[in-house]
């Protein structure tokens, strides 16, 4: 299991042609408190870049991008209970959603966990 | 001037603190070119209370006052009686001249009066939230149609032909830009509404339906067959409640399936001002508020557990989500949202269920006296406090003549139809609590004149 | 001596106390609960006259069941509402409770940049009440509301002439709604010479109705970025202009309170390009009487009856958003409007447009306007007059600069070297410790008193304040609010923690909004029913 970054402060997690995707702790500290999370349905098709789902707080909505292209297996339900998952546990049980990859090769223009955090501190 | 207090002194003073010779001096970044050197031409100088009174007063005066003749006009907006009280608090200056409630610890007079406000009117149109109220019920019922294609993801739009016609226009106008279709028909001078139409009309392209309780000639119809089948085909019924004293007699929207209520609350506390300003009402079922338009007040706690209030799921509006916000309004219709829940909350259910019955009873009398005169038929079989006649000839002159002799008898279906040959008999008639039986008995007279 | 036994302590006694209470008040502090709160579900203020006693020798006042329930359809109400009703006197008290706990503009200087809390004039609602405006029909037949049609052409004739334009529609009922009605005029303009276009581009120091409403209106909006000067980038602007951009919405005076210099070489530019200027007008008092937005090129405005017309703010609304209209745009204008033809005034609606205003683009609400707002405004352009409306925007102006020079040693101004502000100082929060920003100052300012100016608007400064006096506050409440902004500020550069916890005395502290928009709680429910 290898996990990536993006410029837009998501992260994926990769096994195989599975795929998990949340927002980072960074991310979640800049939003402040989450009160909601649209996660797309399963079946949804998603593109590289392309919105996917959207993140807010009580002052901003922000949209998250697919890291990846590829087909949405499961939105986490748990963030609709409980969308303080994002700011306690975001790169864990603050996941927001699952999908099947069409093209691994997109994974090569994404960062290491080292090239996230030389990224982040030069925000 | 008595609105502007910096004195000749206090301008010195404040210019040498800028370091500024004059006030001109701070207007250097307009172009010449754009720069006024003097007054504007044209237009008079500035003018005491005693002036402006004067000449605002004789404009007024050249108008027909509602109160002041038998007055029998609706179709959108009610003449009713506002309690004194009503008024004078609305102007404590802590209400009319404060803000948007954007910092809530010093706003909770207007944020509990905006929560008690939604829960009224979520109560009265049988839904299970409401917001802070929009411009009108025009714009609210084209939000309405915006929201059901957001949820539906389909843009075709059913319109009741009971729908009152300006709020078709404005879906109209508005459709145009959007790409939205909508389906609309005239409507006809008979006893049934145009369910069956909508019934046929509903398919599987269908976003919402939207149908007027009671209609604009004031038809009563069950809204639990239509909400079934839109519910069939995966769309919305959005009904809408121009005179909200109507459900003081008649059941809620809400209670036979819309998913949507919208309409205007201009009855309750508002006045007639001529159109506006009025108040919007817009109320919806708990699976739809995210997609709600307009401002929402919401309950918390402060930083003592104290309960108390605030703006809430502001993320939807415009000046957060920006492009992507479902409305692009920013005002409510504040004020006359307090005038409408401080009347109902003067009325109870107890006084709401009461003017409903007398604002029924004056229009079953009034209609009874006015098929006695030869000619006049109602077109209505069920009607609430408005129905609609059906008179040997053209209604507009007649509406014309009958003002010529000071009387308000009505609204002409020839104004809000022009072109309709087959409506321009018909004329809506309105009666309220406000009418009396001496109004009732000159409106008959001046009618039977006017149509011999 | 005769012994008069009324002494009793007449200076202040020397004894603690907690500041408890039983009921939760604080003297004239007082909490009050909410009307499904109290009990009184057939409780009811509202007396209804018995029958009038003159019969029209007809059927009786006899309460006919079966009649009554006929007429309705069968469909009576069965289930209860759940209204509660209060006598007069509770009704009275409980909204003057509530509307003690607010802010207004009637209690102090409310420095909202961009809202123009000016003083709200008592005779605009003297006239307003008039009966002859207030009690009259919008159906009614034109010859019985022809003082109502003149009314209504006599401020457009005023906002015309004061904005140099050529025409003016004042149907919107808002100015989010104007705004929209100046973009759908200059959509239908393109779309009638057979060039509809697809962008629209707006600074990204516009207020958040700006993008939404082109957004509305079907268009795709791009940023103009801003120039070091906190200007519209004018090159920048003439590169991105071509065949696609179908309007720029531009706000003069901008967001941060300075005038685009640039104003008419930016219209320039934008017609030469076949595009069209949208002007969002929010900021019209620094420039009322002054300049006139026509002479600087643009094609549409609305005009905020509520800010820069002293109509009130009411806790929200209603507002008014009459547009104005260059000549290319006239004939698009919205339906209804007032036209007068001869000695006569006539509502030009959907029959009567086809005559001589076939290319309009339709209705945009009901009926024709907020005449209650046309009253108000009316009121106070005639009491000011030419003159006074003059005066108003050179003391706006004065009143703003003599804060931002009086504050710039204090508060970052980020625009202060590069020359006056018009009716609005921008401040940011550079420079605080501690961790506080812009939000710990504001509620901090409210314990002094004073409702907070407008926070973390414009974007494009981070932690921005923009602050507007209006004309209508003497230098001895400047002197007050710049004292107080002062002390608050020192206290956020010094990283003063307890800012934090304010405010401490308003009738509310800081209150949750996570928890209001986590689980949103948007109307009463009983306990039992939770």
């Amino acid at each position: 299991m290898t996990i990536y970054y993006t410029r837009e402060h998501e992260w994926i997690s990769v096994e195989g042609d599975s795929a998990t995707v949340g927002i980072t702790d960074f991310a979640q500290a800049q939003l402040g408190d989450i009160v909601f999370v649209d996660v797309p349905a399963a079946g949804t098709q998603v593109t590289k870049g392309g919105e996917a789902a959207v993140v807010e707080s009580v002052k901003a909505a922000s949209d998250v991008y697919a890291p990846v292209s590829g087909q949405v297996s499961e939105g986490n339900a748990a963030l609709e209970a409980d969308p303080s998952l994002v700011n306690s546990a975001a790169e864990t049980d603050g996941w927001f959603f699952k999908l099947t990859l069409s093209d691994n090769h997109e994974l090569s223009g994404l960062m290491s966990a080292e090239e996230y955090k030389t990224f982040c501190d030069a925000q | 001037m008595r609105y502007l207090p910096l004195a000749p002194a206090d301008r010195q003073a404040m210019l040498a603190a800028i370091g500024a010779s004059s006030v001109e001096d701070l207007f250097v970044d307009v172009p010449e070119a754009a720069r006024l050197t003097g007054r504007i031409r044209g237009l008079p100088d500035h003018a005491g209370e005693l002036s402006v009174e004067r000449q605002l007063g004789s404009l007024a005066r050249r108008n027909m006052v509602a109160g002041e003749v038998p007055f029998f006009l609706g179709c959108g907006a009610y003449r009713h009686h506002n309690p004194a009280s009503v008024d004078h608090l609305i102007q404590r200056g802590e209400f009319l001249t404060s803000y948007t409630p954007y910092q809530p610890e010093i706003a909770q007079g207007t944020l509990q009066a905006l929560f008690e406000f939604q829960t009224q009117v979520a109560r009265l149109y049988g839904c299970d939230v409401a917001n802070a109220s929009m411009y009108d019920g025009s714009t609210a019922c084209w939000e309405a149609v915006v929201m059901a294609r957001r949820v539906t993801r389909r843009g075709k739009a059913v319109l009741s032909s009971g729908l009152h016609p300006h709020y078709v226009s404005v879906c109209e106008t508005m459709a145009r830009f959007t790409g939205d279709v909508l389906d609309v028909a005239l409507p006809e001078l008979v006893a049934e509404t145009d369910a069956e139409r909508l019934l046929a009309a509903i398919d599987d392209e269908t976003s919402c339906v939207v149908v007027q309780y009671p209609d604009i000639l004031g038809r009563i119809a069950d809204l639990a067959p239509i909400a079934e089948r839109a519910h069939a085909k995966g769309a919305l019924l959005i009904a809408v409640v121009t005179e909200p004293v109507a459900l003081g007699a008649i059941r809620s929207p809400g209670e036979m399936g819309a998913d949507i209520v919208v309409g205007e609350g201009q009855s309750l506390g508002v006045g007639l001002n001529f159109g506006g300003p009025y108040v919007g009402l817009f109320a919806c079922q708990d699976k739809f508020v995210r997609q709600m338009p307009g401002r929402l007040c919401g309950e918390t706690v402060d930083a003592e557990g104290k309960r108390g209030f605030v703006l809430t799921l502001s993320t939807r509006e415009q000046h957060i989500r920006r492009e992507k916000a479902t409305s692009n309004i920013c005002t409510n219709s504040g004020l006359c949202a307090l005038a409408f829940t401080i009347h109902m909350t003067l009325l109870g259910e107890t006084g709401l269920r009461k003017l409903a019955e007398t604002n029924h009873f004056l229009a079953t009398e009034t209609a009874e006296r006015l098929v006695e005169i030869p000619g006049v038929e109602v077109i209505n079989d069920s009607f609430f406090n408005e129905f609609t006649l059906r008179l040997p000839k053209e209604a507009r002159p007649v509406v014309r003549a009958l003002a010529d002799k000071g009387v308000l008898g009505g609204v002409s279906l020839g104004r809000l139809y022009p072109g309709a040959e087959a409506l321009e008999n018909g004329l809506v008639v309105a009666v309220t609590e406000t009418v009396s039986r001496i109004d009732i008995q000159a409106f008959a007279a001046a009618l039977e004149e006017a149509l011999a | 001596m005769s012994m008069n036994r009324e002494g009793r302590p007449t200076r202040p006694q020397d004894a603690e106390a907690s500041g408890e209470t039983f009921t939760g008040n604080r003297a004239l502090m007082l909490e009050e609960p909410l009307i499904f709160e109290m009990g009184e579900e057939n409780g009811t203020g509202v007396d209804f006259d018995e029958r009038q006693e003159e019969t029209i020798g007809h059927r009786g006042f006899e309460h006919d069941e079966d009649f009554y329930r006929d007429r309705l359809g069968g469909l009576q109400r069965r289930a209860p509402i759940g209204l509660p009703g209060l006598s007069e006197p509770q009704t009275v008290r409980h909204y003057t409770r509530l509307s003690r706990q607010n802010y207004a503009i009637d209690l102090g200087l409310f420095p909202l940049g961009s809202c123009t809390m000016k003083h709200n004039p008592r005779l605009n609602e003297k006239v307003a009440r008039m009966p002859g405006f207030a009690d009259i029909h919008p159906l009614q037949p034109a010859d019985t509301v022809q003082g109502a049609y003149a009314l209504i052409d006599m401020l457009a004739h005023w906002l015309v002439t004061l904005t140099g334009m050529h025409s003016v529609a004042m149907s919107p009922k808002a100015g989010a709604h104007g705004e929209l009605c100046g973009l759908l005029a200059i959509r239908s303009a393109l779309e009638a010479r057979g060039d509809a276009r697809a962008v629209v581009l707006v600074p990204e120091s516009a207020h958040g109705t700006n993008p939404a409403t082109a957004a509305f209106a079907g268009y795709r909006v791009e940023n103009i970025p801003a120039t070091a000067r906190g200007r519209v980038d004018l090159e920048a602007l003439k590169a991105r202009l071509g065949p696609d951009v179908a309007a720029v919405m531009i706000t003069n005076p901008n967001t941060c309170g300075l005038f685009e210099p640039e104003m008419i070489a930016i219209s320039e530019a934008v017609h030469a390009a076949g595009a069209l200027v949208y002007c969002d007008g929010a900021n019209f008092n620094a420039i009322v009487g002054r300049v006139r937005p026509g002479d600087l090129g643009i094609d549409a405005m609305h005009i905020n009856l509520h800010k820069t017309f002293s109509t009130p703010h009411g806790g929200g609304g209603p507002g008014s958003g009459p547009v104005v209209f260059s000549e290319a745009l006239t004939p698009f204008a919205p339906l209804p409007f007032v036209e007068k033809q001869g000695d006569r005034y006539e509502l030009i609606e959907e029959e009567t447009a086809g005559e001589h205003h076939g290319r309009t683009f339709g209705r945009m609400t009901a009926f024709h306007g907020q005449m209650g707002m046309f009253t108000r405004a009316m009121s106070y352009i005639l009491s000011h007059g030419a003159d006074g409306l003059r005066q108003v925007s050179g003391d706006a102006v004065l009143n703003a600069n003599y804060i931002l020079r009086e504050l710039e040693d204090v508060l970052d101004a980020p625009f202060g070297a590069s020359g006056p502000c018009m009716h609005e100082a921008l401040f940011s929060d550079k420079g605080f410790a501690g961790g506080l920003t812009t939000i710990d100052l504001a509620k901090g300012l409210i314990d002094e008193g004073f409702h907070p100016m407008t926070m973390y608007f414009p974007l494009v400064v981070h932690g921005a304040m923009l602050v507007e006096p209006t004309e209508t506050e003497s230098k001895a409440a400047l002197d007050q609010f710049i004292g107080a902004m002062r002390s608050v500020a020192e206290r956020a550069k010094a990283g003063d923690q307890s800012l934090k916890a304010a405010p401490i005395h308003a009738p509310r502290r800081r209150l949750d909004e996570t928890l209001a928009a986590r689980r949103p709680i948007l109307v009463y429910k009983a306990p039992e029913q939770g």
